[in-house]
């Protein structure tokens, strides 16, 4: 099994990477694109577990650790 | 009145702040080992500055659940002092014995200089000994100090006088341009509601000698060694004044 | 058993940057040809790197002893002792090629790997410099390799919690193709705890401690240090160490405290050329052999072979060898900090270097080949066609400046002179409390505890000198790097060199080092201060190319008491402004002529060692007679530009000066001429008496040039500038090039 997680920050919460990122793409002629966050990826490979169990052990381990829920959402997919 | 200095691995101003307690306060400090959940009966704890963890993840994320936090917790929920510089003031954060968070400097660079700081309430341990309004000037060194909460938490900590240390520009107004990492409300320092455990951004530990450049953080450190005395004479164990 | 693998060609030989004469010279030297571990052994252990094939003759010749050398070149670092029983170690490095390559993490490694040379010595680091070269702001890859680099400094000093002090910053357009990272560390340690690598003691564990081995950087010192650039850095990027200074702060405390106890023999860092050359190193100074069990080695990666393992450059990794008996103690301790500590081989007699790997043995070398028995060359030098043409400078065909403001201000905006507050504000300059002269001044100061003493650090090197003339630009960049601890208040204790130059296959590169090295080595001699340590950075070249000699200089000085700490800022209204030495007429090499005129010609500033002494005491004296309020010595842009930095470099508002101009030279060399061997002082009046008089047992010119007044900068009649303009284009040159 193999979480993907993403973490992402809340709206709202200043973002200055995001926007020197948006500043960078202009710059570089995409105009098109706006509202850019920066984010984090994390891969995290489980043994023994069924996918409820992974996804319910996936869960604690964002809010416990990997997430920060005063600045940060996340999300996740599992695996097999 | 004993101090305790916690050494996360990644910490480097455990040193220094040692030093001040130790040499220019002249107090009994003691350094407090991460994986120890002993605080030798220290009065009040300091962690400090420092990349704990290598700043991995998110600063403070991973020391915040070392054996010793543990104690620390359940110390300042006792009333316990803690004093939280920089890396600690993040640490403090992510356990949830303050409130908010840290975040990247909104300039995205690393910023090692000297700020001003206005001194918000002397109703707190830690400021007892300075003026309302006085100005500080101590160094930030940091990449990410930018102070954020959502606005309900910031309504609230004002409310609540708080906010402890602004960053403010030579005259005392805290302008956008005195800033230096883009802190809602300009905010350098806050304590919680019980007024015990204290996080700011700037390091007082490196402003306490002459030599050295300046000695206004000295006061935070000398406020705390008043306030555990004051403390002491009124027979009172911890010293979190009544609010 | 040795095991044979396929058979090994010159072919081979060549991939591994091992001529045919020096293939031919290992098969005469075993008797047979290396098998393709063995080869991959040489490839780095006779790379010019660490073996310093093309130097190592010309550098016997620099002056390395002295009254209170601990350790000259030979170790890690070299150690000097301080009194109070203390010493400092202290060295400088180059990671130019991996800094070019990827800026952060080339940045970032060299600073690591300079930082693990001296806590292996057993002393704390207390001080990072750096002197850095980028090439010219018009250049599209300027901006990103600054950013980079900067960025890779600050991140991996910050973290590891060692202050970065001070530096140099240069742009050239010599560097295009080839930056310059030049990394420096000072470290404090007692006189009778000295850490040395030299495997002792037969039968002793060689225990691994640190990071898991990966496939970082492997070929690294042979194929990017010891080879030329041709355009393609983008391909020559796996082979970039990747740091973490996390684990390197874990390995600095876990390898201090363990130094406390009684259980290492000696010990060494693993960094250019990894396992191989700490080990082959260690048992060359012990007089022993070792033999290595690679699948003892902690591996990150599935699958690594010999010639890996024994290759990789996976940093922040530390071989010791341990007192027979002593192995749980070490374990101990790196467990404590959460560190792998594991015992990979054992010292031996024999003087070889045995590899095993999964019971077989995979490699068996004489370690005197490997280390003595490397080619040392005596390559031809011969100076370059063009040093007459480059030389000649004719005064009366440069015309003067119409507007003396203007071209102040256009120094100032220089960005060789302009304010490097944008670079050092990204550095902690404050953590362990030890500094007293930040950066911003001639030269860092930190204390040091527990004595009443201060040591003061400078590196420098101006390589327009050099370009135009090798051993005059060396002496200078010695002479200047201790006039600036001077002007600190420190008296020269030693010096740490990091030579860059381009490819000494070229004769007239050969000349350019002979001839920096000559300069160097008379300089030393004259000022009385040894060389200890240092490093040569070779094939700094792209597309043939070669960056300009670039010999850097890393000065260290020591105050006796920390209370003289002297500024280069002026203090007060009132004070008297002198100036100490003589102005020549003279504008060759300078910034003046780069700038306003395009040109690098005509000859570097005349040196006179005996002169520059007498400056260096006299200024000393001065200081320590407590006689003077500021000091600061004279170098690129000039009088004027000196002065200028005088009045804005400290805090705010500044001080101004009113200044006369007198000489019979013409006004452009007095201003903007940079003329050796000068220091502007300021003092109170009433000790200008004492000050002409110490002066004159030295025979030191001495001209009250003006007085600190007002908020502007005034020249006779040539300048006059308000102080927030002089500061504003000061301040805002680097940023401004920077945002753009």
């Amino acid at each position: 099994m193999r979480a993907r997680v993403f973490i992402t920050p809340k709206k709202g919460v200043l973002d200055p990477q995001g926007k020197a990122i948006e500043h960078s793409l202009h710059a570089l002629g995409f105009s098109e694109a706006h509202d850019v966050h920066l984010g984090k990826y994390v891969e995290v490979s489980l043994d023994g577990l069924d996918s409820t169990h992974a996804r319910q052990r996936t869960d604690e381990m964002c809010r416990k650790l990997l997430a920060n829920g005063v600045i940060e959402d996340y999300r996740f997919e599992i695996e097999e | 009145m004993r101090w305790g200095v916690v050494t996360f691995p990644g910490s480097n101003d455990d040193h220094d702040a040692l030093y001040v307690v130790d040499h220019v306060l002249g107090a009994d400090a003691v350094a407090l080992w991460h994986k120890d959940r002993d605080l030798k009966g220290v009065d009040c704890v300091v962690l400090p500055g420092g990349f704990s963890y290598g700043d991995y993840l998110r600063c403070g994320a991973m020391a915040r659940f070392s054996p010793v936090m543990e104690s620390v917790t359940e110390f300042a929920r006792a009333g316990g002092l803690v004093f939280g510089i920089c890396n600690g003031f993040q640490v403090l954060c992510e356990a949830g014995l303050l409130p908010g968070a840290l975040i990247r400097n909104r300039s995205l660079q690393f910023v090692c200089t000297r700020v001003h700081l206005r001194l918000e309430d002397t109703d707190t341990p830690f400021t007892c000994r300075c003026t309302r309004g006085e100005l500080l000037t101590i160094p930030i060194k940091h990449g990410e100090g930018c102070y954020v909460a959502d606005p309900s938490t910031l309504e609230q900590i004002e409310q609540n006088h708080q906010v402890i240390l602004r960053y403010v520009d030579a005259s005392g107004r805290a302008t956008p341009d005195a800033n230096p990492n883009g802190s809602l409300s300009n905010i350098a320092g806050i304590v919680n509601r019980q007024r015990n455990v204290f996080g700011l951004m700037p390091h007082p530990e490196h402003a306490a000698e002459k030599l050295l450049g300046g000695e206004d953080g000295l006061k935070l450190f000398q406020s705390v060694l008043a306030a555990y005395t004051e403390g002491a004479r009124q027979g009172t164990t911890s010293v979190a004044p009544g609010h | 058993m040795l095991q044979t693998s396929a058979a090994v060609t010159e072919t081979d030989a060549a991939d591994h940057g091992l001529s045919p004469e020096e293939y031919a010279r290992i098969c005469a030297a075993l008797g047979r040809a290396p098998n393709v571990v063995e080869l991959g052994v040489f490839s780095v252990m006779w790379s010019e790197h660490c073996s310093y094939k093309s130097s190592r003759r010309l550098l016997k010749t620099l002056p390395t002893r002295g009254p209170s050398v601990l350790q000259g070149p030979g170790e890690n670092a070299g150690v000097i002792d301080i009194g109070d029983g203390r010493a400092v170690a202290f060295k400088i490095e180059s990671h130019n090629h991996p800094s070019f390559v990827e800026p952060y993490q080339g940045a970032a490694t060299g600073v690591g790997g300079i930082l693990r040379d001296i806590f292996t010595m057993g002393a704390r680091p207390i001080a990072n410099l750096n002197s850095l070269r980028f090439g010219s702001f018009d250049h599209p890859r300027t901006r990103y390799l600054v950013n980079g680099v900067v960025a890779g400094i600050g991140g991996y000093g910050n973290s590891i919690g060692v202050p970065t002090v001070g530096g140099e910053v240069y742009f050239d357009p010599g560097y295009n193709g080839n930056i310059l990272v030049n990394a420096f560390t000072l470290g404090v340690v007692r006189t009778d705890k000295i850490f040395r690598a030299r495997a002792a003691g037969v039968g002793n564990p060689v225990m691994y401690v640190g990071s898991k081995t990966g496939r970082d950087g492997i070929h690294g010192a042979s194929l990017l240090a010891s080879a030329e650039f041709s355009g393609e850095a983008e391909e020559k990027r796996p082979t970039v160490q990747v740091g973490d200074p996390f684990t390197e702060k874990l390995l600095l405390e876990a390898c201090l405290e363990l130094m406390e106890k009684d259980a290492i023999v000696s010990i060494q860092d693993m960094g250019a050329a990894g396992l191989t050359s700490s080990t082959v190193e260690m048992a060359g100074r012990g007089g022993t052999g070792i033999v290595l069990d690679l699948d003892q080695v902690p591996v990150r990666e599935q699958g690594m072979t010999p010639y890996e393992i024994l290759l990789s450059e996976s940093q922040e990794r530390m071989l010791i060898v341990a007192r027979a008996g002593a192995e749980d103690i070490v374990r101990r301790v790196f467990a404590k900090w959460d560190l792998d500590a594991s015992v990979v081989g054992r010292v031996t007699d024999d003087g070889l270097l045995r590899v095993m790997f999964r019971e077989q043995e995979v490699a068996r070398l004489p370690i005197d080949i490997l280390t003595d028995g490397a080619p040392a060359y005596d390559r031809p030098a011969a100076p370059p066609a063009d040093l007459d043409a480059l030389q000649e400078l004719r005064l009366d065909s440069i015309p003067l400046p119409g507007d003396y403001n203007k071209t102040l201000l256009a120094l100032l905006d220089s960005p060789n002179i302009a304010s490097k507050a944008w670079v050092y504000h990204q550095y902690d300059y404050l953590v362990r409390s030890n500094t007293v002269v930040e950066p911003g001044s001639d030269a860092a100061v930190l204390r040091i505890k527990g004595t009443h003493k201060g040591i003061a650090l400078s590196v420098d090197c101006n390589s327009r000198y050099c370009a135009l003339d090798p051993y005059v630009g060396a002496m200078i960049a010695v002479v200047e790097s201790a006039r600036n601890v001077v002007c600190a208040g420190a008296a020269p204790l030693g010096i740490t060199d990091c030579l860059n130059f381009g490819n000494p296959e070229k004769p007239q590169i050969m000349w350019q080092f002979t001839e920096a090295v000559r300069g160097i080595r008379d300089a030393c001699v004259a000022l009385g201060v040894p060389v200890v340590s240092g490093n040569v950075s070779f094939y700094n070249e792209t597309e043939g190319r070669a960056i300009p000699p670039t010999p850097t200089i890393a000065m260290v000085g020591l105050l006796e008491d920390i209370e003289h700490h002297t500024t280069q800022w002026f203090k007060g209204d009132g004070d008297a402004i002198v100036l100490l030495g003589v102005t020549r007429e003279e504008l060759g090499g300078s910034e003046y002529l780069m700038l306003t005129h395009g040109l690098v010609r005509g000859t570097p500033p005349w040196i006179d060692l005996e002169a520059e002494k007498q400056v260096q005491r006299v200024c000393l004296a001065a200081i320590t007679e407590g006689l003077v309020r500021s000091a600061h010595d004279i170098a690129e842009g000039g009088l004027a530009v000196a002065l200028a930095e005088c009045c804005i470099s400290g805090p705010h508002p500044g001080c101004g000066a009113v200044i006369e101009m007198e000489g019979a030279i013409r006004p452009d060399a007095l201003l903007f001429g940079e003329s050796q061997s000068r220091i502007i002082v300021s003092l109170r009046r009433r000790h200008l008496g004492r000050l002409r008089e110490l002066a004159a047992d030295a025979n030191v010119p001495v001209t009250v040039l003006g007085e600190v007044r007002g908020r502007r900068l005034v020249i006779g009649p040539l300048i006059d500038v308000d102080l927030a303009e002089l500061r504003r284009t000061w301040t805002t040159a680097l940023p401004r090039r920077m945002e753009s």
